[in-house]
């Protein structure tokens, strides 16, 4: 018989400890492809983070290490400068990790123009910890600490990080895409390509946050969370290339 | 090779190098920026990577970085920019990687001085970071045994697979001496076959490296906390260094390690031209603490007093009245402050304490 799919072999075979329709196994498998296209699965190492994602070096089938919470980035670099430009490595980090602890990781890592690629998963919560308020939480949006709802004049206003670091000089690509419908993750598909892409050309620092859901915090379906993905975060982390060189 | 005059701090630095280290991580603190300094310009000449990070946080995890690929690897602080480093120093013991960190003590609390201290006793010997972990802390008394210590400790570190401290003070880091630092010394590189340098199932030859120190499985991490418990003895017995001056018939027995040490043979020095007989014992390992060292050389029938000499509070004073568990009573001269204790005032306690 004919194989007309088979699973990436970038993936272990281990299941998944994510919620159902959580979108961290949709970026996973993204992940993994695109390594695999790219012909980089002997030269990646990855850098999972602290979150839902703690596991990712379980998911992952290449050489993995696992950093302290925001840290990834700081990792990644000594990482990447000790194997060098033939070197593919990345990391996978979510929104309290990257936007809130590592804010100075990140920022620092993109101002160098460190070729790291850096997968953002943004679900506008900390999912790992029970559904805390994250610094990508949306106004008014309830969470176990912002049970009133996000109030701007107590806590500011939701961060777009994709926006602030393409302001940076040694940013070489950044875009934001969605996982909220097939097309969209098509599309998602092609940036971390890209990412990976800018990285072995040697052209700097390489981010694609992906816009996710996470039911089981938001007290959603994963259909309505998919729902409320396009409503409410959407037209707040507008889509699209924020950077390219 | 001739002997040159070379600051400590530069000394360390070169030492580092011919040590074979090839990454250095750092962020500017007194008194040790003339290691990262040194660093900057000579890395780039040795095919290395100097890279000065954005806090010390990050520079700690460049390190775990770095050698969880499976370079020699080393940062630099100093006590308030270590403390920023505990966490990443935590989760370099967990995740097992070898790596080097030198802290050229300051006083504390908080900014405390730029000047020498020993305050970072406990922080070194006792944890430092969260869990159950050591580091092997060396502690040289000049510059020349900071240079041969480098050494030692790149090899131990990568031996154990465990980040070593070489805990000096602001004294070593900017005093210069003359020294020798023996060129093109560098141990055989250790085979690090658990590093993550790229994989893929075609290559057969290891399984996937995964560098961790994540186990959400209570019987996991003790078997963790176990290895490293058993590392730990073996360390205690294999690696524990201590220095014995004078303490053959000497009645009076002084404790001191680093800076303070030289002082103290100074002191011995001026007891001996009145007729006291004052020797030395001195850790140059502070964890693993040379117990049973210091405990004989304390205990000996001769010694009728003991006294530890610190610039803190007393905090190696503790470790000490533990070797010798209530055999004898030690006493403390302890300045904490940044002040430095002076060989006459050694002196004038152990006369005091002679005539007490």
């Amino acid at each position: 018989m004919a194989i007309v799919f088979k699973k990436t072999s970038v993936l272990t075979d281990t299941i998944m400890h994510y919620c159902p329709g959580c979108g961290h196994g949709i970026v996973h498998r993204l992940v993994a492809e695109a390594l695999e296209e790219l012909n980089l699965q002997d030269k990646a190492v990855g850098v999972a983070p602290v979150g839902c994602a703690v596991f990712a070096y379980r998911y992952f089938n290449v050489d993995m290490q696992e950093a302290a919470h925001g840290r990834a980035p700081a990792v990644a670099t000594g990482i990447k400068r000790v194997l060098g430009p033939e070197s593919c490595v990345f990391t996978y980090q979510g929104d309290g990790d990257l936007a809130s602890i590592g804010a100075a990781e990140i920022v620092h890592a993109a101002h160098r123009g460190e070729k790291i690629t850096v997968i953002f998963i943004n679900n506008a919560i900390y999912g790992m910890t029970g559904g805390q308020m994250a610094p990508t939480t949306l106004v008014g949006q309830r969470t176990t600490t912002s049970p009133y709802g996000r109030d701007m004049e107590h806590c500011g206003s939701p961060i777009r990080m994709s926006e602030m670091l393409a302001t940076i000089d040694g940013s070489a690509f950044i875009e934001r895409v969605a996982l909220n419908s097939t097309a969209n993750i098509q599309r998602a598909k092609k940036a971390i390509r890209k990412a990976f892409e800018t990285q072995m050309a040697g052209k700097g620092f390489s981010m694609v946050e992906v816009l996710s859901t996470c039911p089981t915090n938001w007290g959603k379906s994963a259909v309505e969370s998919m729902d409320w993905l396009e409503s409410s975060m959407i037209p707040y982390y507008p889509l699209g290339v924020k950077k390219e060189v | 090779m001739a002997k040159q005059l070379m600051k400590g701090c530069e000394a360390i630095a070169e030492a580092a190098i011919q040590a074979g280290c090839r990454f250095f991580f750092g962020y500017p603190i007194t008194p040790q920026n003339d290691i990262p300094e040194y660093m900057s310009a000579r890395m780039p000449k040795v095919g290395g990577c100097f890279l000065q990070a954005e806090s010390e946080v990050a520079a700690i995890n460049m390190v775990y970085g770095a050698a969880g690929a499976g370079a020699r690897v080393m940062t630099s602080s100093s006590s308030p920019g270590i403390s920023l480093k505990q966490e990443g120093i935590s989760y370099i013991a967990g995740a097992e990687l070898p790596c080097v960190i030198v802290n050229m003590m300051r006083g504390g609390p908080g900014l405390g001085s730029i000047q020498a201290s020993q305050g970072d006793y406990f922080q070194s010997t006792k944890g430092g970071g969260h869990g159950d972990y050591h580091l092997v802390v060396y502690a040289p008394a000049s510059v020349q045994e900071a240079i041969d210590l480098m050494q030692t400790a790149f090899d131990v570190a990568d031996k154990y697979r465990m980040p070593v401290l070489i805990l000096a003070d602001g004294i070593i880091g900017q005093m210069m001496e003359p020294v020798e630092i023996k060129q093109g010394n560098a141990s055989e590189p250790v085979k690090k076959d658990w590093a993550t340098v790229g994989w893929s199932e075609k290559d057969f030859t290891r399984p996937r490296a995964v560098v961790n120190s994540l186990y959400i499985e209570v019987e996991e991490l003790e078997e963790l906390t176990g290895r490293l418990q058993a590392r730990y003895a073996k360390i205690a017995e294999e690696e524990t260094r201590v220095e014995l001056y004078n303490t053959e018939d000497a009645e009076f027995m002084l404790c001191a390690y680093g800076t303070v040490a030289r002082i103290c043979k100074t002191a011995i020095a001026q007891l001996k031209k009145q007729g006291i007989k004052a020797g030395l014992v001195r850790p140059i390992t502070l964890w693993p603490f040379p117990y049973k060292a210091v405990h004989d050389a304390i205990a000996a029938p001769s010694v009728k007093k003991a006294l530890c000499v610190e610039m803190s509070a007393g905090q190696m004073v503790e470790d000490v009245r533990l070797a010798i568990n209530g055999e004898k009573e030690i006493e403390l001269l302890g300045h904490s402050g940044s002040r430095v204790p002076t060989a006459e005032e050694i002196a004038q306690r152990i006369i005091q304490m002679r005539g007490a």
